[in-house]
């Protein structure tokens, strides 16, 4: 059978969707799909909230078109189906000698989901974004499939690229990998002490990868203390990485209460010795830390979670130090919380990036932190920053479209790819970004 | 020594998957199937992995005219050579019912196709003195069920082949496993209501490569499956008429 009626959420737990699903697994199903029912396509939906959901409208699953469709060893050129993910590409190529040149923090999204988020990665501030090294996507379109280059469709590759699905679904891509040393990361840990040296070491850094883990319940004088991780690929030979755990049921609320969360990252900040230290990682400890725990998001309990990730200017960056004074204060915060300095590196109309500091958050589904987040979308906008439509499950309309100066391009581009409104997704139909 | 796998209807869900693992340890694949368009990209896929050959052939299990090229082929393949047997087809029970002319069809794409091309390249397995034979059956053919009895049948009976084919192939070197997966998530099980132990492709396949290293006789994947229907063959008939599973 094509269509599978069943129940679906995003990866925060928080919305959920009900409706038929394909999932095919040949192009020649897709088109047909595509043809007959047009609909929106998804990934593994690691996206937090709607972005992923159709809610009593069809979807169409992408996750069994993972094949490469060639590779080029002498370049790096790469062709692959959407569904791949960038985990697997990463354990294909990475013996080889070539990385995905963007990989975000789960192995498990798409490359599919990859180009509709224009997601980044650890190493933004050189790299850019995903869709800066994509150079060729195929849309497969009611007509059948279609081939859009940055040159030779600029428009439509800038509305595709961190476009939320909403050129129609993408089928596969060309991506140029990037040339690694080997497939080990040689890290640098850094123990940070406080918020303006967090921001200041970020600043320096001149690794190929570099990321903080900040601590979002340490305030007063040890407000924005954290571990500053700095990283290279290199060539050695570790143990092969061990296998997952799975979390088997929802956790009870208490597993994440304050006290638990303060003397969890406690502890973890003082796991990096006063001096720092260098360490030799498998690369998908590294890049994918979380990946080892499968369903993590049940830690959070039946009622899910949320995480906030915004990204303000450089200029902005006290607006920030304010907002994780708010963080720390409300003692709503999981262990969870990233802070990383961004390039101004962005593919398309509506990608997040800008050149700044982003931080990222998760909290539990609870009406305070809810509110909390409103406040956080507030002081968001008026630090001229924006919020990631990857992670967000609570905007309003009004907030959003005055964060993505683009808007007004991406909407009618998409309006003339997408005049029927044929792969509208609850995050449109929320934010009222298919409206006028 | 290389190791080839010729894989027969490498279209299926299972036999991707399969594909790619024998990639990925370093064998080859040829794959046989109809969607050739569909083929390449599983070949290119398994190229990419390591497989030092990947091409695609066109079979069809009810066209016993294409085997012939197949064979060719395979015998200017050197090293050893296995082949891996994913053809098949399911209409409901309802269908054939309605029109009896679906079960010819039936019995070629999951019995008698599959026995006339391994009968003939039997000789050059055995010319060889290595290799393995791996037939895909179904927990469906270990008994008749109301539900499920024509393809049932026909499995039952590739799987009487396979035990006779192990029984000759054996003394020349060659091993046969048969493989009884139970219901697995696939493209011809996707929207069906009601499937017990659901096992992805992905275990199928690493099941059956593991089964084909260790020579096993008779694989049932996931292994729940084996105590499932040992009872299920142990009902009486006066019993098994009665029931409905």
């Amino acid at each position: 059978m094509t269509w599978k009626t069943t129940d679906y959420c995003g990866w925060g737990r928080v919305h959920s969707a009900h409706g038929p699903l394909a999932r095919p697994e040949r192009a020649s199903a897709l088109a047909t799909i595509a043809e007959k029912t047009p609909a929106p396509a998804v990934g593994m939906r690691r996206s937090y909230g709607d972005a992923c959901l159709n809610d009593a409208g069809r979807m169409i699953d992408m996750t069994r078109m993972d094949r490469v469709l060639e590779f080029d060893p002498a370049t790096g050129a790469l062709h692959i189906e959407a569904g791949a993910q960038i985990g697997q590409i990463l354990k294909i190529f990475a013996p080889k000698g070539w990385l995905p040149p963007v990989m975000p923090g789960t192995g498990f999204a798409t490359v599919g989901g990859a180009i509709a988020m224009d997601v980044h990665g650890k190493n933004h501030h050189g790299a850019g974004s995903f869709g800066m090294h994509v150079t060729e996507i195929t849309l497969m379109m009611p007509k059948g499939p279609k081939v859009v280059t940055p040159a030779k469709n600029s428009a439509l590759f800038k509305a595709t690229v961190g476009g939320l699905g909403q050129t129609g679904p993408i089928m596969s891509a060309r991506l140029q990998m990037l040339r690694a040393k080997g497939d080990v990361m040689i890290v640098t840990e850094r123990r940070v002490e406080a918020w303006n040296e967090f921001l200041a070491l970020l600043d320096a850094s001149e690794a190929t990868y570099t990321v903080g883990w900040i601590d979002a319940t340490a305030r007063g004088d040890q407000l924005g203390r954290g571990i500053l991780e700095e990283a290279e690929t290199g060539a050695g030979l570790i143990p092969p990485a061990k296998r997952g755990k799975r979390i088997p049921f929802d956790a009870p609320d208490m597993a994440l209460s304050p006290t638990v969360v303060r003397t969890f990252n406690a502890a973890y900040w003082r796991r990096v010795p006063d001096k720092g230290r260098t360490v030799v990682k498998h690369i998908d400890n590294f890049f994918f830390p979380l990946d080892k725990i499968h369903d993590w998001n049940r830690l959070y309990g039946k009622s899910g979670f949320h995480q906030f990730q915004c990204v303000v200017p450089i200029e902005a960056a006290d607006d920030l130090r304010a907002m994780l004074e708010r963080i720390a204060g409300s003692g709503l915060a999981s262990p969870l919380a990233v802070l990383k300095r961004m390039g101004p590196g962005r593919a398309g109309y509506m990608s997040f990036p800008m050149e700044g500091y982003t931080l990222a958050v998760d909290f539990p589904n609870r009406a305070a932190a809810r509110r909390l987040i409103g406040e956080l979308e507030a002081a968001t906008v008026v630090a001229g920053g924006r919020i990631y439509l990857a992670k967000d499950a609570l905007a309003g309309p009004d907030t959003v479209r005055g964060m993505y100066p683009e808007f007004a391009a991406w909407s009618k581009t998409v309006q003339k790819a997408d005049p029927d409104g044929h792969y509208m997704t609850d995050l449109v139909r929320r934010l009222k970004l298919r409206t006028a | 020594m290389s190791q080839t796998w010729i894989i027969l209807g490498a279209t299926s869900t299972i036999a991707r998957s399969f594909a790619r693992l024998a990639s990925d340890s370093g064998d080859g694949v040829l794959l046989a199937g109809r969607d050739i368009a569909d083929m390449q990209a599983t070949a290119s896929d398994c190229a990419a992995r390591g497989a030092p050959l990947a091409e695609v052939i066109a079979f069809d299990a009810r066209d016993a005219a294409s085997f012939s090229a197949i064979l060719k082929r395979a015998s200017d393949i050197d090293g050893t050579l296995s082949v891996a047997v994913f053809v098949g087809s399911m209409p409901t029970q309802d269908a054939m019912d309605a029109d009896p002319s679906l079960i010819a069809g039936t019995v070629t794409d999951n019995f008698t196709g599959p026995a006339i091309f391994l009968t003939m390249i039997a000789p050059i397995l055995e010319a060889r003195g290595n290799g393995t034979v791996v037939g895909v059956g179904s927990v469906a053919g270990d008994r008749g069920r109301i539900g499920n009895y024509i393809y049932g049948a026909a499995k039952a009976g590739f799987h009487t082949y396979l035990s006779g084919l192990r029984n000759r192939m054996g003394r020349k070197g060659v091993h046969v496993m048969t493989v009884k997966p139970g219901t697995v998530d696939t493209a011809m099980t996707w929207g069906m209501e009601k499937l017990p132990f659901l096992a992805q492709p992905e275990k199928i396949a690493a099941d059956i490569l593991r089964g084909a290293n260790g020579q096993k006789n008779i694989l049932y994947t996931p292994l729940i499956w084996w105590p499932v229907m040992t009872v299920i063959r142990l009902i009486p008939e006066r019993i098994f008429k009665k029931l409905q599973v």
